[in-house]
Parts: structure tokens; C-alpha cells; sequence
């Protein structure tokens, strides 16, 4: 068993870091009545780079010299025993140097050396991003100072509309994290020798690049925990403007791939099993079975297709995962449903290319590239925990991989570059831990957490203790949090405990930290909270011929009703008939708003249907379109065709209105959760739910006698043809009197020899 | 059709999938029909059975005055007096005929399953009627249609010349120029409707999407969905790099036994037509049953082949039987899971040998008839003992 300790909570440190995370890029997602939804809002402020490192410094300099073995990314070396690691007066000089050092060894494309020196700290910053504009380069500098000095106040929140979800991040910061930042800050300066070059040497850092990585806990409804990875890289580059040379965190592989070929965003996720909406309650972030695709590309890209194609294949290569087999059979361009989540100018749908391989088995070979990725590798940090044995021995296994463009800073003139890898594991930890529902990291992942990245600005873990149904709490953690937050996520109140890893108190105690629940009567499960959208797709029908592909959609929400933007994608194979189509709510037709409908091309596009409809309160709906099957020619079908073609989940992307009112509470910057789809208003929020991947058989022709047709098949042919030519070329003549053949002439000769009268 | 109607309402081009594959006509047509879909499939059937009784009425008009003629002239040997057909018989051959058509289970069956087909058949049928009443410039426009609507007929093109060059009295000879003339006319006429077809369905739909959709479904094959036809599973079963040379080489079966048809049935091209129009039944790449049903409409006319038919016991036990077998084996694969889908294609396979040799045999059992008219029904040996007839 892990150690195990009890520590005494450490509010103070875990305020500050929470701060750091409400440096969220917004792109926000608003569905429209009309139909064509969703649309990003390119002058948000995505980006309030708002004081990381004020923590940061406290942190840092705590454990220099662990940083400095680290510097190749891709392959971290060995990670020295964190503890009494060198907490040397000077650490800021040490962090500084390596600083300097990393840069040097990052910058693999050999930009010129990097001076460590501070007054060139400027002028790195600029060949980092050699085309941005004059205003980018020269904004961050400047108005920044003042905030550095005095780390206390909070950042001047820029006025916009619907201020509820960041906007009151910062007010709440004034009341508490306020004088506890503010001795951390002091402590710092006076730890240091320079006080004034530490914060603006980690100020050039963050405008570098940050790393933040969070692990979110939560049991589930039904006694399954389900564990929640996210790491975030942020990259201050401007990949489209040309030569970028300068690679840190970001990994190298994926900014190359992004740069060559004109992605403006990217979002990849490999999933084994499915998330079961209606017991598990909305995910954090969903993603259907198998492996998903979705890429916007840049508007200067001409040729889409051609870049798609090189795109899954590289990106084949790179996550090992079947992604070669995206083809135009499988490849469909949403008009609706999609919509880029970081900037975009435009929302030209025509440089968006979804796909979706249902049949894609993720495994841990498919985990390490991904875990390559990471600046930290699996070797600090969070990442310890991956390890595939377990992640793999679980109900619900999903990894994704987004990158998308953010504003820079609050003004939003320059762009930064988000890569962001979440991961996202169910365990059920009731049948394994003989029908109890307590749970410890080491349980999970048979590994606890000692440290964090090194590399990392914030490193947490949330656990979700959320009382169920207004009642005291039942449930216990162990060790005592750092800090306890509560927020609104997706429409439900939820409380979380917190545990900041970059915090020295949390390891002053034990080496480790196992994060521990136990429950404290055994909970009655009877009454699971329903989500509030839900859906599930089934086929009907018998025999080989025809079917009926049936989705029901529910909307549990007790008084709203609100739209719901379904695609569906069928392989080409499926012959829908879209005259079939019928969507009925509560016994009535229900009229979709928008519907585009692209039919399908045999062996060249699959069927693609979108429709906006509208789903009243408490009501299910329920979708049902026919189709026939197809007879496919014999190499066409995969090796174990019996098995039956998949048909990949349908999307549901809605803005489901929120239950609790939102308004009133301020929504304290929350861990993962404002993440890629943050909520419009106060009132609603973006969801994204994918239905269950469907099996279809298909008829089968026989295997085994491709040769044994062919013949039989012309042999038909070929009586036809020999009869007619046989009448058209012949004509009739009567019999001529026979001779006899060979033998009765033969006969004949003999009998002659021998004197008897001849046959 | 009713997709196709779907997707024009939701103003998808209907041509841009690959569920629908019917000409821009047909789909206009029903634009306005689809209430009544029903009626009009039954209308289209009685128009049909109208259409060819009345051409065979025609028909048998001529071909006793042809008799007639010939026998006047004493083209016929003397002892055919048996073979020869009486106006007696052939006053019920047109009721047959049309009875024919609309009892024949394979109507009732497309007529049911409301299957376009039934409107390529009377388009058929009035060419046949127009062909044969003499009036070239509707037997183009009929043949137009019908070529528009499914390509193949195309090939009836030379049995509706022959006899309508016949009905002129112009003496089919390469040589003659009133015989090019002839030709011309009609081809140009031929051409021209069908232009104009083509040219109609662009401005309904403005865009030529329906070529590629419509004539490349019929001739690349792509849809293998289990038919009656031969080439569902031989394509199915296909190797990917000879499937080309095999969709050209079956393709061409449709087309290539016109001109040696021609050649040997200038004299008779009714029944040339019958040929023809079974032959395209039997190789078309998508067939139905409506298609065999149309051809076998015409079997009572040559009902005066039947004592030369050879085996005509067999062939047609071996038609009913695999009818009913059709329904059977497929609710085997398709249902009941308990056959696969070797049992079906065997079906298909022996119903088409079974087609083939039907038709076959009846040209047969015509040239063997024309043999003996002219050379007398009671051959005999120079040693005055009876002759067997064989081909050579």
C-alpha cells in the first residue's frame, strides 16, 4: 500500500493556483434558433494570462536542480527522488540558467544559440514568434509590470457580455486569494537574491509556453469512479506566419504537422468503450467509440481533401492508431454540428473534415505516442498514474488530442497555440473492490502521485465530493484537501477538493500522495439523477434486407425546452431513404428547423444527415429513418464480416439549459470544466453527447467460390451464346444419308478381307 | 421514386446519391402521380395489354395477308397445307396476348411492387404498336423514350427498320439507295426525339448529373443488391482488376447478337423483336420480373412454333418451379439465416439457363418452320425414306 497520511489542509497555497486557471481561452459555442449554430466568438478574451507565476515562483525555486536532467522532450530522462532536492538561496539564478538551457536544447531547429542571459530574454521572445506583429511582441511586456510588482491585484476583467463564466474569476480573487498570493509573493522575493528579475523572468516563461495538468476524480452515480486527465500546453507562436522555429513544451511532431499543413484546429480522440450518459451523468468530455477526427484547416489551404488525406496518415503514424483508413467513404463535412472552438475568423464549413472509425480498438499502443506528447512524459506529474495495465482495465477509455489557436492575452491580438490532452478513464471499482465504493489513487492506478511536472505552472487533482441530493456529506477524503472549491458544471452544483501539487505542504509530510474516499454509510443508490439530455440509437428490423435506425433523445429538463443539433453519418452501404424520416415527439410530429441531408455515393461518401430540432420539455423524441442493405462485392467486406459493419454514433450538440439558476453564483474559474465548450450564457450550457456506435450485417456473398461463379456464370453465358450462334450461322439441311463412322468402315474393310458380306 | 421525390422536395439533387437512379422524366411525372401511384401503375399495365393487342391485331393482319400472298405466288411446298395459320386461330392470339400480359403473375408482381418497370414496358409496347401501324416518326419517339429510360431497347432499333423498310416495299439491299434513304430518315428522327428527351431533362433539373447517374449505374454495375439477373454475384464475386473486362464483356451480349439477328431474320422482324426483347431481359444488368413478363406476353402469337418446340415440357417446369423458389431461397438467406447466398444465385442461374433456352428454342422451332414451308412439310431421302432435318 502506498503511504498514506493525513496532512493538515493547506488552504493558503491552494487559493493562488486556482487563479492561474481561469486563464481559459473562450471560444464559445452559441446555438442560433435558426439552425447554423454555433458560432465561436473570435474576440473573446481567451486568454487573460493572468498571474501563474506568482505561484509559480514560490514553486520553482523550491526544486531547481530537478529540472535541470529534463530537457530533451520527448524523452525525459530519469526523475531524481523528489525531496530533499537543492533548495538553494540562489534557486531563481539556478531556474534562470535553466531556462536559458532548456530553451537552447528545445530550439531544435537551431535558431541560434539562446542567451541565459537576462537582458536577452526579450529578444528570444521575439525570434520565438518572428512574424507576429509589432503590437504582439511589444503588448505583453508593457502592461504587464505593474501587476508583476504588485502581485496582489486582481486583473482589470475586460468588459464583455456574459461575464458570469471568467468574469468572476477575478472578484473573487480579491476577497481571498488575495493576501495569501500576496505573502507567497513576498515570501518569494525576499527567498530570492533578485527579487525583481524572478518575476519577470517567469513572466517571459508563461508568454513562452505553460503547461498545466489536472486529474479530475469523480465518483459516478452508479459506484464507478471516473478519472479525468487534462494537460494543456500553451505555445506562443504564430505557427501560420511562417518559420517557427522554436519548440519547447509544445510537441514538435504536432506543431509541424499543423504548420505544413494549414490545420487551424485539430481534435483527435481514441475511445474504448462508451460513456453511458443516462448512469453516469454528461461527461466532462465525450467522445464517440473508436476513433473521432475533426480538423478545421486554415482558409489559405486549397486543396482540403489532399491535406486531410496527408493529415490522418501522419497522424496515423504518429498515435499508431488506424487513421489511414479515413477515406472520402467515411469523411463527411458537417455544416452545423462542428464549429471551430478556439479563434476563427470564418466558419466556411467547407474547411472542416470530420471523421469517425467506430470499429477502431484503442490500446496501450495508442497511449504511449500519446504520453510521448507530454512534456513530462509518464515520468512526473500526473502522468505517473497512466499506466496502461490499469488504464486499460476499465469500462471507459478515452484520450484525445486538441489543438487550437487562443488569444494570446486579453487584448487578443496575437495568437497562441493550445494543445490539450485529456484522457479520461471509468473504473469500476465497485465489482473489483468487493462491492464497496471507496477508492484510493493506488487502487485505481496502482501508483500514487509524488510530484508534479517540473515543467508545470499548475498541477492539481480535484476530487468530486459533491453531496448528493442536499443531504449531509457521505463520503470522506483523505488526505485533507488543500483547498476546497465549489462550482456550476454543466447545470449541477458540484464541490471539489482540492490538491495542489506544486504546493511544498503536500508532500511535507509523506512522499506520496494517495487520494483516498471512502463512503460513510453505503449509499442508496435508487435514484440515479437523470442528465438532462440524453440519447440512445438502436436498429430494428429483421432479416438482411431492410432495418430502421431509431434514436431517442430525452429531454428530462422539467420546464424548458430547448434544440438539438443531430448528425448522423452512414456508411454508404446503409441505403437510407430519407423519405422515411420521421421524428415524433410526445405522439406529434416534430418539424426540424433545419435539415441537410447529403446522400450517399456508392463506395465514394456516406450518407450525412443534420437536423436542428426542437425538443420540448420532459419529452422523448423519437428518430427513425429506414434503410435496405447492400450487397457488397466480396473483397469489400472486412475479414470477419459476420461480425457485422458499425455505423458510427450519431452527435447531439446542444445548449441544454441549466436547471440551477446560473446568474446569481459566480462561477469560480473551475478546473477542467470551462474547458473547450464553455457556456454561452449564465442560463445555459454547450453539451455534446454522442449516441452508441450501431452493428449492421450485412448480406454476405460466399467466401469460398469466387472461381466456381466465375465459371458457372459464363458457363451460362456461353450456352446462350452457343445456341444462338448455332442457329444464326447454321442452316437447316436434311440429313444425308450416313456412311457409317470410322469403326463401321473399319468394319467393313476387315469383313471384306475375311469374304463376308460387308455391314 | 418516392426517394427521389424526397430529395427534390428537400432540394437535394436527386442524382447526387446513389439511391436513385430513375431518369428526370419519370421522377416529373410522378411529381404530379405520386397520389395516385397505385392507379397508375394499374393504368400503365392496361395500356400496355391495349398496346399490344391492338399492334398484334395489326400484326396478324399482315401476316396473313403475307401468307396469303405467298401462297398466291406458290412460294410455300405443297404439303404445308398444316402448318399454314388460319385466321381461326389467329383471331384469339391478340386477346391472348393481352391476357397474357395482365394475368401474368410477374405483371401482378410489378405491378404490386410498383417497380418503374411497368412504364418502360408500355413505352415498349406503344413502339411496338407504332412500329407496326406503319408510323415512323412515333416508333422513334417511342423507341427514344424507351432508350432514354433504360438504354438497352436502343437494339430494337434494327427490328423496327427492317419492318417498317418491309411495310414500304423497300427491298433491303446495301445497294439500294432508297434503302439508305429509309435509314437515315429514321436514325435522324430517331436521334432528334431523343436530343430533345435529353435536352427536356437537363432544363427540368438543370444539370447533366442524371447521365452519370443513370446510364453509368446501368452499364458500371455498381449496385449488387440480389436480383434475377446474372450479375449481381458473378460481380460480387468479382476480382477487382478483371471486373472491367468482364462488365464489357457482358455488357456487350445485350448488343452483339442484333446485327447476326438481323442478318438472319430480315425476313420476320416482329419476331426478331420478340428475340430481341428477351435477350435484353435476360442480360440487362438490373432485370425484373416485369421485363421477362413483357417478352413472355408475345409467346401466344408464335403459338404455331409449338409442334417444332423441343423441349418445351421441361423449360417451362423449369421457369415455374424456379419462381417459386425465388421466394423461398431468399427468405432462406436473407430471413431465416439458414442458407447463404449460394442457394439463391443457383436459382437465378438455372431460371436464366432456363430463359435462354426457351427463347432459343423458339427461334428454332421459327427457322425450322420456315424450313419446312418452303421445302415441304414430308422430307424424303433420294432413297424415298423419311428425312431427318439437321442444322449445318
Amino acid at each position: 500500500m502506498a503511504v498514506q497520511r493525513r496532512r493538515e489542509p493547506h488552504g493558503a497555497v491552494g487559493q493562488c493556483p486556482a487563479v492561474a486557471a481561469a486563464c481559459l481561452p473562450l471560444g464559445r459555442p452559441r446555438l442560433s434558433a435558426g439552425g447554423s449554430s454555433v458560432l465561436p466568438d473570435g474576440s473573446e478574451p481567451g486568454d487573460r494570462r493572468c498571474p501563474p507565476e506568482r505561484k509559480r515562483r514560490g514553486v520553482r525555486e523550491s526544486r531547481p536542480r530537478r529540472e535541470e536532467p529534463r530537457r530533451g522532450r520527448h524523452s525525459p530522462r530519469g526523475i531524481p527522488t523528489r525531496g530533499k532536492a537543492v533548495r538553494g538561496t540562489n534557486g531563481a539564478q539556478a531556474a534562470r540558467e535553466l531556462r536559458g538551457g532548456s530553451a537552447r536544447n528545445g530550439r531544435r531547429s537551431g535558431a541560434g544559440a539562446a542567451a541565459a542571459g537576462a537582458g536577452t530574454a526579450g529578444s528570444r521572445r521575439h525570434r520565438g514568434a518572428p512574424g507576429s506583429g509589432a503590437a504582439a511582441r511589444s503588448r505583453p511586456a508593457a502592461p504587464r509590470s505593474p501587476e508583476e510588482a504588485a502581485p496582489g491585484p486582481p486583473l482589470p476583467s475586460p468588459p464583455r457580455a456574459g461575464a458570469s463564466e471568467a468574469g468572476p474569476g477575478p472578484r473573487l480573487r480579491v476577497s481571498t486569494a488575495t493576501p495569501e498570493a500576496a505573502a507567497i509573493g513576498r515570501e518569494a522575493g525576499s527567498g530570492r537574491a533578485l527579487g525583481a528579475a524572478g518575476p519577470a523572468r517567469a513572466r517571459r516563461d508563461a508568454l513562452q509556453d505553460a503547461l498545466r495538468e489536472e486529474l479530475l476524480l469523480s465518483p459516478l452515480p452508479d459506484g464507478d469512479v471516473a478519472a479525468t486527465f487534462q494537460f494543456r500546453t500553451r505555445w506562443d507562436a504564430d505557427l501560420q506566419r511562417g518559420a517557427v522555429s522554436h519548440y519547447r513544451l509544445f510537441p514538435k511532431a504536432l506543431g509541424r504537422l499543423a504548420a505544413a499543413l494549414g490545420v487551424r484546429e485539430l481534435h483527435l480522440a481514441l475511445t474504448q468503450g462508451f460513456w453511458r450518459t443516462r448512469a453516469w451523468g454528461q461527461p466532462p468530455l465525450q467522445a464517440p467509440a473508436g476513433a473521432e477526427l475533426w480538423v478545421w484547416f486554415q482558409p489559405t489551404v486549397t486543396d482540403v481533401d489532399k491535406a486531410w488525406k496527408e493529415l490522418s496518415n501522419i497522424l496515423s503514424g504518429i498515435f499508431c492508431a488506424s487513421l489511414n483508413f479515413i477515406d472520402s467513404t467515411n469523411t463527411v463535412t458537417p455544416t452545423a454540428s462542428f464549429k471551430p472552438l478556439g479563434l476563427a475568423n470564418g466558419t466556411d464549413h467547407r474547411l472542416l473534415r470530420y471523421a469517425v472509425l467506430p470499429r477502431e480498438v484503442v490500446c496501450t499502443e495508442n497511449l504511449t505516442p500519446w504520453k510521448k506528447l507530454l512534456p513530462c512524459g509518464s515520468k512526473a506529474g500526473l502522468a505517473v498514474l497512466l499506466k496502461a495495465e490499469r488504464l486499460f482495465h476499465s469500462s471507459y477509455h478515452s484520450q484525445a488530442v486538441h489543438i487550437r489557436p487562443i488569444c494570446r492575452d486579453a487584448s487578443c491580438l496575437a495568437v497562441s497555440w493550445e494543445l490539450r490532452q485529456t484522457l479520461t478513464v471509468v473504473f469500476d471499482t465497485f465489482s473489483s473492490g468487493q462491492g464497496k465504493k471507496d477508492w484510493s489513487l493506488f487502487k485505481m492506478f496502482s501508483r500514487t502521485l509524488t510530484d508534479a511536472c517540473p515543467l508545470a505552472l499548475q498541477s492539481k487533482v480535484y476530487v468530486d465530493i459533491s453531496p448528493k441530493n442536499k443531504e449531509k456529506e457521505l463520503l470522506e477524503v483523505t488526505p485533507a484537501p488543500t483547498s476546497v472549491h465549489e462550482a456550476i458544471v454543466q447545470g449541477d452544483k458540484r464541490t471539489y477538493a482540492v490538491y495542489d501539487l506544486l504546493s511544498p505542504s503536500l508532500f511535507n509530510t509523506s512522499r506520496s500522495l494517495n487520494v483516498q474516499l471512502k463512503w460513510k454509510r453505503p449509499q442508496d443508490s435508487s435514484e440515479l439523477p437523470t442528465p438532462v439530455l440524453h440519447a440512445q440509437r438502436y436498429v430494428s428490423g429483421y432479416g438482411l434486407q431492410a432495418g430502421e435506425i431509431s434514436t431517442l433523445i430525452y429531454n428530462t429538463h422539467p420546464y424548458r425546452a430547448f434544440p438539438v443539433l443531430l448528425l448522423e453519418t452512414v456508411p454508404w452501404y446503409l441505403r437510407l431513404y430519407v423519405h422515411t424520416l420521421t421524428i415524433i415527439t410526445k405522439g406529434k410530429e416534430n418539424k426540424p428547423s433545419y435539415i441537410h441531408y447529403q446522400p450517399a455515393q456508392d463506395r465514394r461518401r456516406p450518407h450525412l444527415l443534420e437536423m436542428l430540432i426542437q425538443l420540448p420539455a420532459s419529452s422523448v423524441t423519437k428518430i427513425t429513418i429506414q434503410f435496405e442493405r447492400a450487397l457488397l462485392k466480396w473483397t469489400e467486406y472486412t475479414p470477419d464480416p459476420n461480425h457485422g459493419f458499425y455505423v458510427s454514433s450519431s452527435v447531439l450538440s446542444a445548449l441544454v439549459p441549466s436547471v440551477i439558476a446560473m446568474k446569481d453564483v459566480d462561477m469560480e474559474q473551475s478546473p477542467l470544466f470551462t474547458s473547450l465548450f464553455p457556456s454561452s450564457d449564465g442560463s445555459s450550457y454547450f453539451v455534446r453527447l454522442y449516441t452508441e456506435p450501431l452493428l449492421v450485417n450485412l448480406p454476405t456473398p460466399d467466401f469460398s467460390m469466387p472461381y466456381n461463379v466465375i465459371c458457372l456464370t459464363c458457363t451460362v453465358v456461353a450456352v446462350c451464346y452457343g445456341s444462338f450462334y448455332n442457329l444464326l450461322t447454321r442452316t437447316f439441311h436434311v440429313e444425308e444419308p450416313n456412311r457409317g463412322g470410322l469403326a463401321k468402315r473399319l468394319a467393313n474393310v476387315i469383313r471384306r478381307f475375311r469374304g463376308v458380306p460387308p455391314l | 421514386v418516392v426517394e427521389g421525390l424526397a430529395l427534390l422536395d428537400l432540394g437535394v439533387s436527386p442524382y447526387s446519391g446513389a439511391v436513385f437512379h430513375e431518369t428526370p422524366l419519370i421522377i416529373y411525372l410522378f411529381h404530379f402521380l405520386t397520389e395516385y401511384a397505385e392507379l397508375v401503375f394499374m393504368i400503365t399495365d392496361v395500356l400496355t395489354a391495349v398496346a399490344l393487342y391492338l399492334a398484334i391485331q395489326d400484326f396478324n393482319k399482315v401476316v396473313f395477308k403475307k401468307q396469303k400472298l405467298l401462297i398466291e405466288l406458290d412460294k410455300y411446298a405443297p404439303d404445308v397445307a398444316e402448318l399454314i395459320q388460319t385466321p381461326m386461330e389467329m383471331h384469339y392470339i391478340p386477346l391472348k396476348v393481352a391476357l397474357f400480359y395482365l394475368l401474368n403473375p410477374y405483371t401482378v408482381l410489378s405491378c404490386v411492387a410498383k417497380s418503374t418497370c411497368a412504364i418502360n414496358n408500355t413505352v415498349i409496347a406503344f413502339f411496338i404498336l407504332a412500329t407496326i401501324k406503319g408510323s415512323a416518326f412515333l416508333s422513334a419517339v417511342f423507341l427514344a423514350l424507351a432508350t432514354y429510360q433504360s438504354l438497352y431497347p436502343l437494339t430494337l432499333f434494327a427490328p423496327a427498320l427492317l419492318y417498317l423498310l418491309q411495310r414500304q416495299f423497300i427491298p433491303i439491299k446495301p445497294k439500294s439507295k432508297s434503302f439508305w434513304l429509309y435509314t437515315m430518315q429514321y436514325a435522324a428522327l430517331y436521334l432528334c426525339s431523343l436530343l430533345v428527351i435529353i435536352c427536356l431533362s437537363f432544363f427540368l433539373l438543370n444539370s447533366w448529373d442524371f447521365i452519370p447517374s443513370v446510364y453509368g449505374f446501368i452499364l458500371s454495375v455498381p449496385d449488387l443488391t440480389p436480383n434475377i439477373g446474372l450479375f449481381w454475384y458473378f460481380f460480387a464475386e468479382m476480382f477487382e482488376h478483371f471486373s472491367l473486362f468482364f462488365v464489357c464483356v457482358f455488357q456487350i451480349n445485350v448488343f452483339f447478337y442484333t446485327v447476326p439477328l438481323a442478318i438472319k431474320l430480315k425476313e420476320h422482324p416482329v419476331f426478331f423483336m420478340f428475340i430481341q426483347i428477351a435477350i435484353i431481359s435476360i442480360f440487362k444488368s438490373y432485370p425484373t420480373v416485369g421485363d421477362v413478363a413483357l417478352y413472355m406476353a408475345f409467346l401466344p402469337v408464335w403459338s404455331h412454333l409449338y409442334r417444332f418446340l423441343r423441349n418445351i415440357f421441361i423449360l417451362s417446369c423449369v421457369l415455374i418451379v424456379c419462381s417459386l423458389l425465388f421466394p423461398v431461397l431468399w427468405h432462406l438467406w436473407i430471413y431465416a439465416g439458414s442458407a447463404n447466398s449460394n442457394f439463391y444465385y443457383a436459382i437465378t442461374l438455372t431460371f436464366n439457363v432456363g430463359q435462354i433456352l426457351l427463347v432459343s428454342d423458339y427461334f428454332y422451332a421459327f427457322l425450322r418452320r420456315e424450313y419446312y414451308l418452303t421445302h415441304g412439310l414430308h422430307l424424303t431421302r433420294p432413297d424415298g425414306t423419311e428425312a431427318m432435318l439437321v442444322l449445318k
